[in-house]
């Protein structure tokens, strides 16, 4: 009834080809960004923005780097935690050696450098394929840790081999260290993600998108019709490590503030980042966003509904945790075996209908 | 001979010995994805799940105790029996079987048919269940395994080698128990699979199911059957390692040494689990050995893997994985 | 409409009736995960002492104690997420016995003004108080371990170890990495050689550490596990006939269930201990009796005297005494979170006040200052006795070489303060 095409036209083009071509999509786009940027902010305290907006809005952005690797280009990634490791570790060593450049620079900058590591180890991809990538992007992962712990020159020699992250202002506000406003850190990511959102959909949708769409369904048609491979996969790693690596900087930078690489970057986070986008759905920007929220989320609200608000023993509450995500899991994926992003694209679909049946 | 060949014999043996053991867990792998595609995610888990219900069985443990203490405010713990490892053993069988039983009828017969990735999914989500049922069911403690294996130098060779080469090789009884029961399990599993009807049924159905289907294989039979048999494995790989360190939750994380097993030797071959195991184990201990005190040691965890990933850029579907013929 | 207005009523009325005062303290333990099992005796110790001021004293100084716990699983973003969601409470202390959460905490609590008591772990340099100014690590820190450790080594050897080997097997995370700058400062002072020997996460494969250490042979061997990797070293150390007296784990590294598991061979095996390792105090009793056998354990209630259940009840007990002193200070039971802090900062921790308690000698006696938020340094050497089944203290508690090691605090806290921009004060 609302959500209608008739009498939508565009007049040019432009307006023609544009990211959300319905107005009610449009005007839906807007009231979210509306409320994220300008009303959000005045609700928020330490807890909403430390325990759950900034991990989402972070992991958001490294679910989407992911996302075009895997969802659009098909190349299965297990890397991610070594290369958000490589964001953190190189917003820490731009922090500690120009303390004067901007944050948003060195944030930027972390990010190219991981797309050149990303690039580095995604070579193989040339030549290997499916799960067997995956198992030898896991080399990037254990060897990128590994060298983080081993080279003190990345940790400036500090006895105990963490990084932490000294205070920084943007525009005279602390957005790094202890004494940052709520409002202020979750602004400053927020600016990123939308950024990255709009940047990674606008990739996804152009030329650059179906390229590596095509690698993803049939690789070697795609080589005949004339897409580059090499390009195709390299651009690939390099733009989804670039997203990632400022995911990472922003967790190291933002969010956590010390970081001991064998724990917060291991193995753990690279699953966590695949099960988000296999959750919320391969190949779509909404999807990275919809399996942060599931996995970032869930813990936390189940573990105050059950911890807080019943009253149970904490192990057991863990447990059952466990339990109940897992179990979710499997019913979502027997529900929806394409994730999230599938129900709410068929979400819209009937709402189009709506209210007629078909 | 010269001290440092000595050694690195010392540690070639060491080498195939833990090659052996991440063999064992590859092979659970192996089993589940030649049968149905599916990479299972919870074979350690499984593993560790198959440990516990043992340690939990012979001890007497009341399930869930914490739980129904919690609860009901009772204070139960233990039934008070010891029961010998055998039936034990035996016990936990079964229970695994009814595992692969009620894995195959809630998840993944609703998932016939869907891509890779999505029953790699699956497989995370019955991971992250099974996790925390294992430890609502037994407990988080570390428990002590002890199903008469024995531990500890063998002497028998230490001597011999001191004789030979004046210095005493240490291989540990475990590890040969292990190598033993290994070959054991692979030797059953090829005859199992290349010269029974269950067996053949079951590689037929790893060829191709809608053939298998058609001549009148049951789809549902092979996978439970194939899911209860790597649910013995994961048994076997649980009790060896659990001897070893103690059942708890790091036993889970053993299933990451069997990725780059695996893909050395190919997801779809039971003697390529073997073979890249052996290579893995050993490459990675003389390559700790050798180069490891230059860069500060502790290469382990990713030397497997840069390993791994040399052998597949030169062979993409690893040593004896099926060549992957792709059509356009 | 009747019942509407009752209820509304009723709210109001306990709305309006004064909140009871209570002082909150924060548990933020780990019963999962890969460290779990040692979490949990750590967590059952702390909590149970807590319970055993409720029940026995009614709170302390008449205030009611009530303890959150939050439930880490050794992750530092859940470790964030516990301080997040329980520091509006008013909790009083933190105390996550993670080094990883504990560097996590540190710019946080100091920008809240919380307490963060690390007893024997964390970041080691916050011994000098006038940086860290609410961070506490008394009585021991590990560079106090490393230094003592070395010492018995001297005691045994009649005081020259010029040219003996030591090997330290350490968690490659870190904490295992904390001792390292200091066994290099005294090796250099006593000429002793160090091999390094990292063991990664979670440290349940050692076997090529261990044969290096089988083929070297070092005199001695040093370990700061945690975990699983505390009994797989034991046992690697077991198979290979390392004899057992010469093998000096960290006070992590020195609990029934690392022992435990490798049975009557582990015996001789010795650790570092800044408290007493056994159960003959007067407060078993009461414990016993007022919160074992009244079903309020917050544990299975059979890890009672065992060593990590004695150390969380010690620092349990530090905490409850420092929240004493800070009321003695405030005039006032109903103290506030800086109230607490000043608590901490003038604690006196003497041979009677801990008799009065029934630990009497349970551990050394020590004051904490503005400058010295680290204690003394006090540590012994405690020794497996694998047929008794209990630990014995073999040696006296000595205090750690501070000629070697006050450098390296300074130095430390001296480059935290470069990077936060912080000065040394004391007020």
């Amino acid at each position: 009834m609302f959500y209608r095409e008739a009498g939508d036209f565009s007049k040019t083009y432009r307006e023609d080809s544009q990211t959300f071509p319905i107005r009610f999509d449009r005007y839906r786009y807007y009231a979210v960004l509306l409320i994220a940027f300008a009303i959000i902010p005045f609700f928020l305290n330490d807890y909403w923005v430390n325990a759950i907006f900034l991990p989402f809005l972070i992991y958001s952005i490294a679910a989407i780097g992911l996302n075009i690797l895997t969802g659009y280009c098909g190349q299965v990634s297990l890397g991610t935690g070594g290369f958000m490791a490589v964001g953190a570790y190189a917003t820490y060593k731009l922090m500690t050696s120009f303390p004067e450049v901007s944050m948003v620079v060195h944030i930027l900058l972390a990010g190219g450098i991981t797309a050149f590591v990303g690039v580095l180890f995604g070579l193989p991809s040339l030549r290997i394929k499916g799960f067997y990538l995956a198992v030898a992007t896991l080399a990037a992962q254990f060897f990128l840790v590994w060298l983080f712990n081993r080279v003190p020159w990345f940790y400036n020699n500090s006895a105990s081999g963490q990084i932490n992250s000294p205070e920084r202002t943007l525009l005279g506000v602390p957005i790094t260290g202890a004494n940052t406003e709520p409002w202020a850190v979750y602004l400053f990511c927020l600016v990123f993600v939308a950024l990255s959102a709009v940047i990674a959909r606008n990739l996804t949708r152009g030329a650059m998108g179906r390229k590596w769409m095509a690698i993803r369904d049939m690789d070697i048609a795609a080589e005949i019709i004339g897409v580059n491979p090499l390009t195709a996969k390299l651009s690939a790693f390099a733009i989804s490590s670039f997203f990632v690596g400022v995911s990472g900087a922003l967790f190291f930078s933002v969010y956590l503030g010390a970081v001991e690489v064998g724990e917060v970057f291991g193995i753990n986070k690279s699953f966590l980042v695949l099960f988000m986008i296999i959750i919320g759905g391969l190949g779509s920007i909404f999807g990275s966003f919809a399996g942060a929220a599931f996995l970032v989320l869930l813990p936390v609200l189940l573990k105050n509904v059950l911890v807080t608000g019943l009253g149970w023993p904490t192990d057991i509450a863990a447990h059952l945790e466990f339990m109940i995500v897992g179990g979710l899991i499997i019913v979502f994926l027997i529900m929806e075996p394409h994730g999230i992003a599938q129900l709410w694209r068929i979400a819209k679909e009937k709402l189009r209908l709506w209210p007629f049946p078909h | 001979m010269p001290d440092q060949l000595v050694y690195a014999m010392e540690v070639f043996l060491n080498g195939l010995m833990a090659g052996v053991l991440y063999a064992l867990v590859a092979l659970g792998f192996v089993l589940i994805y030649k049968a149905s595609g599916i990479f299972n995610y919870a074979q350690g888990v499984m593993a560790l799940f198959a440990a516990m219900t043992l340690v939990g069985v012979m001890e007497g443990q009341v399930p869930f105790s914490h739980l129904i203490n919690a609860i009901l405010g009772t204070k139960v713990h233990h039934f008070g029996w010891h029961l010998p490892a055998l039936i034990g053993i035996v016990s936990t069988v079964v229970i695994m079987v009814v595992l692969a039983w009620l894995v195959q009828r809630i998840i993944f017969k609703h998932l016939v048919g869907q891509e890779p990735i999505i029953l790699f999914m699956a497989t995370i989500g019955l991971a992250y269940f099974m996790e925390g049922f294992g430890d609502m069911m037994w407990g988080s403690e570390i428990k002590k395994l002890d199903v008469g294996l024995p531990q500890g130098i063998n002497l028998w060779i230490d001597e011999t080698t001191y004789n030979i080469f004046d210095y005493g090789f240490f291989i540990d009884n475990l590890d040969i128990f292990a190598t033993i029961i290994a070959a054991i399990l692979v030797g059953g599993l090829v005859i199992f699979s290349q010269y029974t009807k269950e067996g053949r049924a079951m590689r037929a159905v790893a060829d191709d199911h809608q053939a298998a289907l058609s001549v009148g294989v049951s789809l549902n039979f092979i996978w439970i059957m194939v899911w209860s048999v790597a649910g013995f494995v994961a048994l076997v790989a649980g009790i060896m390692w659990g001897t070893k360190s103690g059942v708890q939750f790091s036993l889970s994380l053993i299933a990451l040494k069997a990725l780059p097993v695996l893909m050395l030797g190919g997801f779809t071959s039971i003697p390529g689990a073997i073979v890249g195991g052996l290579i893995i184990g050993v490459g990675e201990k003389l390559f700790e050995f050798t180069v490891g005190p230059l860069i500060g040691g502790a290469t382990e965890n990713w030397f497997a893997y840069v390993l791994a990933l040399l052998v597949l850029v030169f062979r993409p579907q690893g040593l004896f994985g099926e060549k992957i013929i792709e059509r356009v | 409409m009747k019942k509407k207005l009752l209820s509304a009523v009723i709210a109001g009325f306990m709305a309006a009736t004064p909140v009871m005062a209570e002082l909150t303290f924060s548990a933020l333990s780990y019963r999962t995960g890969a460290y779990g099992n040692n979490g949990i005796p750590f967590a059952d110790g702390y909590l149970d002492y807590f319970t055993l001021l409720q029940e026995r004293d009614g709170g302390i100084g008449g205030e009611s104690i009530k303890v959150i716990e939050c439930e880490t699983a050794y992750n530092t973003e859940k470790g964030v997420e516990c301080y997040e969601a329980t520091k509006g409470e008013g909790v009083l202390s933190y105390s996550p016995l993670s080094t990883g959460i504990t560097y996590q905490l540190i710019p946080k609590v100091t920008a809240d003004g919380i307490a963060l008591h690390t007893m024997g772990y964390g970041r080691t340099s916050a011994k000098n108080g006038q940086i860290f100014r609410n961070v506490f690590n008394f009585p021991a820190n590990y560079w106090d371990g490393a230094s003592v450790g070395i010492k018995h080594l001297l005691d045994i050897n009649g005081g020259d170890i010029k040219g003996k080997k030591i090997a330290l097997v350490y968690h490659n995370s870190a904490y295992g990495k904390e001792p390292i700058r200091t066994l290099e400062e005294l090796s250099k002072k006593h000429g002793y050689e160090l091999t390094l020997l990292p063991v990664d996460h979670p440290g349940q494969e050692q076997k090529s550490q261990w044969l290096q250490i089988r083929r070297e042979k070092p005199d001695y061997v040093l370990m700061w596990g945690w975990g699983v990797m505390n009994p797989v070293a034991i046992q690697e150390a077991v198979n290979i006939r390392y004899p057992m007296e010469n093998f000096i784990g960290v006070w992590w590294s020195g609990s029934e269930n690392d022992v435990l598991p490798a049975g009557a061979k582990a015996t001789g095996y010795k650790a570092l201990a800044f408290h007493a390792v056994n159960s003959d105090f007067p407060i078993f009793d009461d414990m016993k009796k007022y919160v074992v056998d009244a079903g309020k354990a917050a544990g299975a209630g059979d890890q009672v005297g065992t060593v990590l259940y004695n150390r969380g009840m010690y620092n349990a007990m530090l905490v409850s005494e420092a929240a004493r002193t800070a009321q003695a200070i405030a005039g006032k039971s109903n103290i506030s979170q800086a109230d607490m802090i000043k608590g901490f900062e003038a604690l006196e921790m003497t041979d009677e006040k801990m008799a009065a308690l029934g630990l009497a000698g349970f551990g050394p006696s020590f004051s904490v200052s503005c400058e010295n938020h680290g204690g003394d340094g006090m540590v012994a050497v405690a020794q497996w006795d694998a047929g008794a089944g209990k630990w014995n203290v073999v040696s006296d508690f000595q205090a750690s070489d501070m000629s070697v090691i006050q450098p390296l605090i300074d130095e430390d806290s001296g480059a935290f303060a470069a990077e936060n921009k912080l000065s040394p004060n004391c007020d």
